[in-house]
């Protein structure tokens, strides 16, 4: 079994390990490893696997509440909706994949947050995703290739949950210059399962059959793990044999088996294959339940003949899984997935060694403890420092530069990627399959659907400023979680729970560690007072292209309840003559804002002020004065400040509004001042709705009806608002085409 | 009133169709497309939407080889009411059970949306409680919803009255979202038995969720 490497650098290299790894790999084997152990080390110790830069900023993250029943360290996780039902959710990054090769990149990653959801015994309910693009705007090879990558993404995004029949309810997308050399794509499930049908991701019980079912296993996406825990140069072309290819209509057969096996009692644990393939699949199944582990690789099913042990460790072909399941039901799990036209193999049982044996036709081809190559993967220490830029920026203020006329910011604001509705990328999702969709992409702030099953409603949103980030990592990361939970409270819904997904530049760029470390601990502060606990995530490093990182990036995505399904509260204008108020305090605060972006070409200064108390009592007013029936609508207002929230809500309904709202400084309508929200209340509740405001501010500031949009100094008929809010965004993505 | 549904490997609607005609107080019963026969009692057999097999060769294409094609066509031909939404639209043009073709749509990208449609017959089961003219709002969500019909079977079409629906505005004037001959959104067979469109009249059941205008169109299926 064990053949002495020649020329061992040259091999650790190829696996990104170091001679420091290799010692100790042989310490653990208590000899020299072969090439399927040199194989299995890298691709669980590698970032992607082993968390190894991230570990040690993740413990003490708030995990715990009545409502969570599967924190991480799953598949996904899981909270507790009401009625007997639990949503399972998780969010994941697809990033270097994408970006190499969008339509794949993106569509595999579909396919495998999927996978996490399902294999939890969870039925995919909805989809939402948070997508990261450099600029597309200009004439030059830089913003042409970024359109063609919005192009392929967003057809990869559709093509996958299309055919799967999972709704893409929603997402948010922005653009900045610093993903120029990295798009992020971001993907979010959400499943439904029966509270006491979870099912776990554990290899128990001696002599339990392991059995591999789904797709065959093919060359595709070797390495894929070890290639996205590196940076990307002009080199990285090359890679595309590295990306994974998606097909959709198997897992969705995939899906359904799996559905019908779990109304069985046959299954003890259930995992699926994603990076690292079967190599991590295996290891992790085994390591949670403390159980050793044959595998006969030769009668895992190939897609193509010769192929070797290594490659069927390593693979990371799409659309399979592993399941152990109880000795004697094996006939009865193979007539399931034959029904479906899927290959299913027994290949392998549980051991009490606590060991991976591989076979390959009856000889042992590779041994590797289980436990030490998860608890003894490396754990670093990485340094930090504060990045040098932030004392440079924290004191741009607005005053710094020429005033603009609040007409000609509006019009330029409005007419912005960020701001314009994004019809062109949800339109191609179908977002209404599952017959649940009841506030969706183009609707403004949170997505909802409603569970047939139990009666209430799951409010879900995607979110991250990522300039609050660059300018404060720890304060921007937090308002993400606010933000977004703050998107859930103006359904209706309480937030109960978040995902998140940590897409950070190159950690071996101490700078970048100290805005990781500072993320986590703005997610940690933010979770804790808001009483929404992290209930499982992913960690992305290593975005940098050509020693440049992106912003850091920590897409939040929260999940809230509405115990009422019927009374979901929209963030469109409603009826004409409604009052519109705005709730929450006006301040002059432009730190990290769109207008400075927009008008200046900044990102720079101090993000707004956070309010724990407040923003929770923004939050209890609009679900409770919903739950009253007091209100016809609520939108949070972010970035572009009260104008944009506004112009969307006048655009979104086809409803005009004259509205005054007092400010210092007249620029102060686009300012992004925290913890408000725009409330529209019937003439008839507004003495019941105020009488419910308390210490919150609150201003009257107009009624909706008419044709124009007028807000302060600002006027726009709404055609023409209307024409530049719809039509903006494709003219400039299919420009080229 | 029974209603089957007819499950192919990759069709997704089959449990937003159950629900549909469920909640319309139906029988309904899912069909595993391997079964030879149509079940007895059957009093429609509703083709659901989804990605038969994945849409791989072209919609419809391999679905039209699943033993219960032949059972549904035998059924058909002896005067059983069946009813095509979206990929079972794109089945029923391939089995040939309904004349023209859905091709690719004119833009190239997969649109979700609620759209309009009117209605220009309603002399049949499907439409007999909608009025002529009639505009409503059903979502639509396919990338092959081109409805292609040569000019010969288009005349023939419109003279044995088997245009069902046009995609349209709110107003009522034709908008035709994928480039389908005429705006055709539904078509019915001489026959007026065998029923298909493109949009899905089963999401359309709830105000909750945008829209109850499928309602009626279901709805006409089931005897008073």
């Amino acid at each position: 079994m064990s053949t002495p490497l020649p020329d061992i650098e040259k091999v650790l290299k190829q696996h990104k390990l170091s001679l420091g790894d290799y010692d100790h790999i042989k310490k653990i084997l208590g000899r020299e490893p072969n090439l399927v152990e040199i194989g299995i080390f890298s691709a669980m110790w590698s970032e992607h696997c082993s968390y190894k830069s991230s570990k040690k900023h993740l413990s003490g993250f708030p995990t715990k509440a009545p409502w969570v029943i599967q924190g991480p360290g799953e598949n996904a996780g899981v909270i507790d909706i009401g009625g007997g039902y639990a949503a399972v959710f998780k969010m994941e990054s697809h990033n270097h994949p994408s970006f190499i090769e969008p339509y794949q990149g993106a569509a595999t990653g579909v396919g495998g947050i999927m996978r996490d959801v399902f294999t939890m015994g969870a039925r995919p309910i909805a989809n939402l995703n948070a997508l990261r693009f450099g600029n597309v705007l200009n004439q030059d090879d830089i913003s042409a290739h970024q359109r063609y990558l919005v192009r392929g993404v967003v057809s990869g995004i559709g093509g996958y949950g299309n055919c799967m029949g999972v709704p893409t309810i929603g997402g948010e997308t922005s653009f900045d210059e610093c993903y120029n050399g990295n798009i992020l794509v971001n993907a979010f499930t959400l499943g439904l399962a029966k509270s006491d049908e979870i099912f776990y991701g554990r290899a128990e019980g001696i002599g339990n059959p392991v059995i591999y079912v789904g797709s065959k296993t093919g060359r595709d996406g070797l390495g894929g793990a070890v290639m996205s825990s590196d940076s990307f140069t002009e080199a990285s072309k090359g890679l595309r044999p590295t990306v994974q290819v998606g097909d959709p209509f198997t897992e969705k057969l995939l899906l359904e088996a799996c559905l019908e096996l779990f109304k069985t009692d046959y299954v003890v644990g259930i995992q699926d294959m994603g990076a690292a393939g079967l190599t991590s699949s295996s290891f992790e199944m085994a390591g949670r339940a403390g159980s050793g582990m044959i595998m006969h690789l030769d009668k895992v099913p190939a897609r193509e003949q010769g192929m070797q042990p290594y490659e069927f460790m390593l693979s990371e072909s799409q659309e399979r899984m592993l399941i152990c399941a109880k000795k004697g039901t094996e006939q009865a799990i193979i007539d399931i997935f034959e029904k479906w036209d899927l290959d299913c193999a027994v290949i392998g049982e549980v051991t009490a060694t606590g060991k991976m044996e591989l076979f390959w036709h009856g000889e042992k081809c590779a041994e590797v403890p289980v436990d030490p190559v998860s608890e003894e993967a490396p754990v670093l220490d990485r340094p930090m420092s504060r990045p040098a830029y932030l004392d440079e920026i924290a004191n741009v203020k607005l005053s710094d530069f020429e005033a603009v006329d609040n007409q000609s910011a509006f019009e330029k604001l409005i007419a912005s990627m960020e701001v314009v509705d994004k019809g062109w990328i949800y339109q191609q999702y179908d977002s209404m399959v599952q017959t649940n969709t009841v506030k969706k992409g183009g609707e403004l702030d949170a997505s909802v659907i409603r569970i047939k099953e139990n009666g209430v409603a799951l409010a879900m949103s995607a979110d991250c400023n990522v300039r609050y980030c660059f300018i404060d990592p720890k304060a921007g990361a937090a308002a993400a979680v606010i933000e977004s939970g703050r998107n859930v409270a103006m359904s209706g819904a309480t937030p109960k729970a978040i995902t998140d997904c940590l897409n950070y530049g190159n950690p071996e760029n101490p700078e970048v560690m100290w805005q990781f470390a500072q993320g986590c601990l703005g997610i940690k502060e933010a979770c804790a007072e808001l009483n929404t606990p992290v209930i499982g995530g992913n960690v992305s490093l290593y975005n940098e292209t050509n020693g440049k990182s992106v912003f850091p990036t920590p897409s939040i995505a929260m999940v809230g309840v509405n115990d009422d399904q019927n009374n979901v509260l929209l963030s469109t204008f409603q009826n004409e003559g409604n009052v519109v108020y705005i709730v929450g305090e006006n301040r002059s605060e432009f730190g990290g804002s769109l207008y400075m972006k927009e008008l200046y070409n900044v990102v720079a200064g101090t993000i707004p002020t956070i309010d724990y108390t407040k923003e929770r009592a923004l939050w209890n007013l609009v679900i409770e004065a919903n739950k009253k029936g007091l209100l016809e609508a609520a939108k949070d207002c972010s970035s572009g400040g009260a104008a944009i929230a506004l112009a969307k809500m006048a655009c979104v309904s086809g409803k005009g509004i004259g509205a005054t709202m007092n400010v210092n400084d007249p620029r102060d309508i686009f300012a992004e001042s925290m913890s408000r929200a725009i409330i529209e209340v019937a003439p008839e509740n507004c003495a019941a709705f105020e009488a419910m405001v308390g210490s919150l501010d609150c201003q009257k500031i107009g009624t909706i009806g008419g044709d124009t949009f007028s807000f302060n100094d600002v006027t726009m008929r709404l055609p023409e608002m209307q024409n530049i809010y719809y039509n903006t965004f494709k003219k400039v993505i299919e420009g080229d085409l | 009133m029974k209603v089957g549904i007819i499950q192919f490997p990759g069709t997704n609607c089959e449990y937003d169709t159950q629900h549909a005609f469920a909640s319309l107080g139906c029988e309904t019963e899912i069909l595993w497309h391997k079964n030879d026969a149509i079940p007895q009692g059957c009093d429609l057999v509703v083709v659901a939407g989804g990605f038969s097999y994945g849409d791989y060769l072209r919609s419809g294409a391999i679905a039209k080889m699943s033993p219960i094609m032949k059972a549904l066509k035998v059924y058909a031909n002896n005067g059983g009411k069946v009813l095509g939404i979206c990929n079972g639209f794109q089945v029923l043009t391939e089995t040939g059970l309904l004349p023209g073709a859905l091709k690719r749509n004119e833009g190239l990208h997969f649109i979700s949306r609620h759209h309009h449609l009117k209605v220009v017959n309603n002399e049949n089961d499907f439409l007999r409680h909608c009025s002529i003219d009639q505009v409503v709002n059903i979502p639509i969500a396919h990338h092959d919803g081109n409805f292609y019909i040569d000019s010969e079977e288009l005349q023939e079409l419109y003279a044995n009255n088997q245009v069902l629906l046009k995609y349209t505005d709110a107003s009522g004037n034709i908008d035709n979202p994928n480039g389908s001959v005429d705006s055709i959104a539904g078509i019915c067979n001489k026959a007026k038995n065998v029923f298909g469109l493109m949009p899905h009249p089963e999401r359309a059941i709830e105000a909750l969720l945008g829209s109850n205008d499928g309602k009626a169109m279901l709805e006409g299926f089931i005897s008073a």
